[in-house]
């Protein structure tokens, strides 16, 4: 800090000495609006041309009953016939609701063990650093080879997954499924996922809780509050902010999430954990109803433009404190 | 902030406390490894002892998976297999003690340097872009600059498979489909949202005044910028890059969607390694370690600028 302020004032010095100011402020090459323009243009042609474009172009097939793999093929303007199909549709309310379901369990789990490991690695015993990193690690990881490791773990009989439930429980191992039961599918992705993504609302966790200041507790401690009392009134409502953001954005990347269901279940047995991503991938790419998908992209883009929306707010919101 | 409580404080941990919380976290840490611990031992395995059951904790470790991975073997004859001279290498003697003989290299080596190419490409590319719009946020007044900084975000919300149909469209019509410029493109677009926002951050940081001195002493505003804020700026800058490099080496979705051979990289390849009768699981172990290494390098490097990097500059401890 010394340093800096030593610098400036060096150099405040020395252009009082050298030039009057306001030569300086004429403008020597390029006036600071042509660089304001020039330095944040390329950003915002790439995203025109590689999401804008393709955004108003899928809302253009999405009135129409156009398939990618017949190119040739006439295409008819449909109307809001996609939309109304869609949204009259029972199995994207069952995608919709698996979906939700997924969202709902996941970030549960992943808020409940996040916030508590956080509320113990906040005790600073000896060697938190490096047990928090460990931590951290799963999710760095790409979801997709997540997806495919754990489709090993979670194999019958020889999957170590099983093993340990059996090991456990005396539960014969070959005797139960997780990814081929329609009862424990929908479960094994939740685990997955909360093996992931806990350490991510565990790190904005401990954020919120290193965020509090000591004298908050120390007055506390002066008015004898129990250390219960104070969990409740002073830990969970100055941490709240930070665990709604580590929610929000937890659930607009669940709801968005793709790689790795795909890899561990594909949306099976049958359907029962296809969200909404899959049966996109699956109407898009493997029936080639492109228009009809295209209409099913813009709803899931309007719900996530939606959620992402209240998170921007919630975002400011913790950045003003 | 840390150094004001005392051993005497109120607020410091009782000793019973920490040994607690720390055994409780230790246990969680050590589960949690149990996953990345069994791939990577299943890594060591033989095909056999990958699949037996009770699944084997203890075995006799092989190179075997490595071998898999990286090669392609095909069955031959006994009497074919005795007619060869003495095996070149450990590879080729593993193969023939399964009557096989290596025919050649499996694709997981180009396919990991598709990965390399299109990760560290679009990385450049993200983080290059990103600094500019970032340093002109940062610095000048731009008109409607919370909504297009709300645009720019916005982008990474768009649930890739959406994105993905007409992307599909688009790079068939420009020939871009299944190359690595188009990947590179399309990874740079993503990441590009996450690099404006975490270096608009890193500069926001970085006193005005410096420039300000340096444009009194003369320099240009682009001097300005290049010799004095780059310089400022080079960890926000690397751990910008990181998190760039970790997201298009981790990607999948538009990956298996646009790639299927010359630009596919290793996330859509690695579940398809397959040997004879079902999954090469001591392969599939070896390729995935070899490609989590470096991101395992990337998170110790990086655990300091995590928390700001996963919140998109929104926390930043």
């Amino acid at each position: 800090m010394n340093n800096d302020t030593g610098m400036i004032d060096r150099a405040a010095t020395m252009a009082a000495k050298a030039t009057p100011p306001r030569l300086v402020r004429r403008v020597r090459g390029l006036s600071d609006k042509a660089i304001a323009w020039l330095f944040i243009a390329p950003t915002m042609l790439l995203l025109l041309v590689i999401n804008i474009f393709p955004l108003i172009w899928t809302i253009q097939l999405s009135f129409t009953n156009y398939r990618a793999n017949r190119p040739n093929a006439e295409v008819v303007n449909v109307g809001l016939r996609n939309y109304e199909r869609l949204l009259t549709d029972p199995d994207v309310w069952i995608a919709m609701q698996t979906t939700a379901q997924f969202v709902f369990w996941s970030i549960l789990l992943q808020t409940v063990i996040g916030f508590t490991l956080a509320y113990l690695i906040d005790r600073k015993f000896r060697g938190h650093a490096f047990w928090t990193t460990v931590i951290l690690i799963p999710m760095m990881l790409s979801p997709a080879v997540v997806g495919n490791f754990w489709r090993f773990l979670y194999q019958p009989q020889i999957g170590l997954f099983n093993y340990i439930v059996s090991f456990f429980t005396g539960i014969e191992p070959s005797s139960f499924e997780m990814l081929g039961s329609v009862s424990l599918a929908p479960w094994s992705i939740v685990i997955v996922d909360t093996w992931m993504w806990t350490p991510y609302v565990m790190l904005i966790c401990l954020a919120g809780l290193r965020s509090i200041p000591d004298y908050i507790y120390e007055a506390a401690e002066v008015d004898r509050a129990s250390p219960w009392r104070q969990f409740w009134s002073i830990t969970v409502p100055m941490a709240l902010p930070f665990i709604m953001l580590a929610v929000l954005f937890r659930g607009i990347e669940n709801f968005k999430m793709f790689d790795m269901v795909n890899l561990l279940t594909g949306g099976g047995p049958g359907s029962i954990t296809e969200v909404a991503s899959i049966t996109l991938k699956r109407q898009a790419f493997e029936a080639w109803r492109t228009g009809p998908s295209s209409a099913f992209a813009i709803i899931l883009f309007v719900a996530v433009f939606g959620l992402a929306n209240i998170y921007v707010k919630a975002l400011n919101r913790v950045k003003q404190r | 902030m840390s150094g004001l409580s005392s051993a005497h404080s109120v607020v410091e941990p009782g000793i019973w406390s920490k040994r607690i919380a720390g055994t409780l976290v230790v246990i969680y840490a050590l589960i949690t490894m149990i996953p990345l611990l069994w791939i990577f031992a299943t890594s060591l395995k033989s095909p056999p002892d990958s699949i037996s059951y009770p699944p084997k904790i203890l075995f006799t470790p092989t190179v075997e998976g490595y071998c898999n991975l990286f090669t392609t073997r095909s069955r031959q004859t006994q009497d074919y297999i005795e007619s060869l001279g003495p095996p070149a290498n450990v590879c080729e003697e593993i193969a023939r003690d399964r009557s096989m003989v290596v025919v050649g290299a499996s694709k997981y080596w180009p396919r990991f340097v598709n990965s390399l190419v299109i990760a560290f490409g679009s990385t450049f590319l993200a983080v290059f872009l990103g600094t500019l719009a970032a340093y002109g946020f940062s610095r000048f007044k731009v008109p409607l600059a919370d909504d297009l900084l709300f645009f720019i975000l916005s982008t990474r919300m768009m649930p890739p498979i959406a994105v993905a149909i007409p992307i599909y469209l688009m790079y068939r019509e420009l020939g871009l489909s299944d190359t690595a410029l188009g990947m590179i493109l399309l990874y740079t677009a993503v990441n590009v949202s996450l690099a404006v926002w975490l270096l608009k951050g890193f500069i926001d940081e970085i006193p005005r005044e410096y420039e300000e001195a340096a444009l009194i002493d003369g320099y240009t505003r682009l001097q300005a910028f290049v010799k004095v804020v780059l310089p400022q700026a080079t960890t926000g800058i690397a751990a910008t890059a990181i998190f760039c490099l970790i997201f298009a080496w981790n990607e999948y979705a538009f990956a298996v969607l646009l790639t299927s051979g010359t630009a596919q990289t290793a996330p859509p390849f690695i579940p398809t390694i397959i040997g004879e009768g079902g999954m090469d699981w001591p392969a599939v172990g070896a390729g995935t370690t070899i490609f989590l290494v470096p991101i395992l390098v990337f998170t110790i490097l990086l655990r300091k600028h995590l928390l700001r990097g996963i919140t998109f500059g929104a926390v930043r401890k």
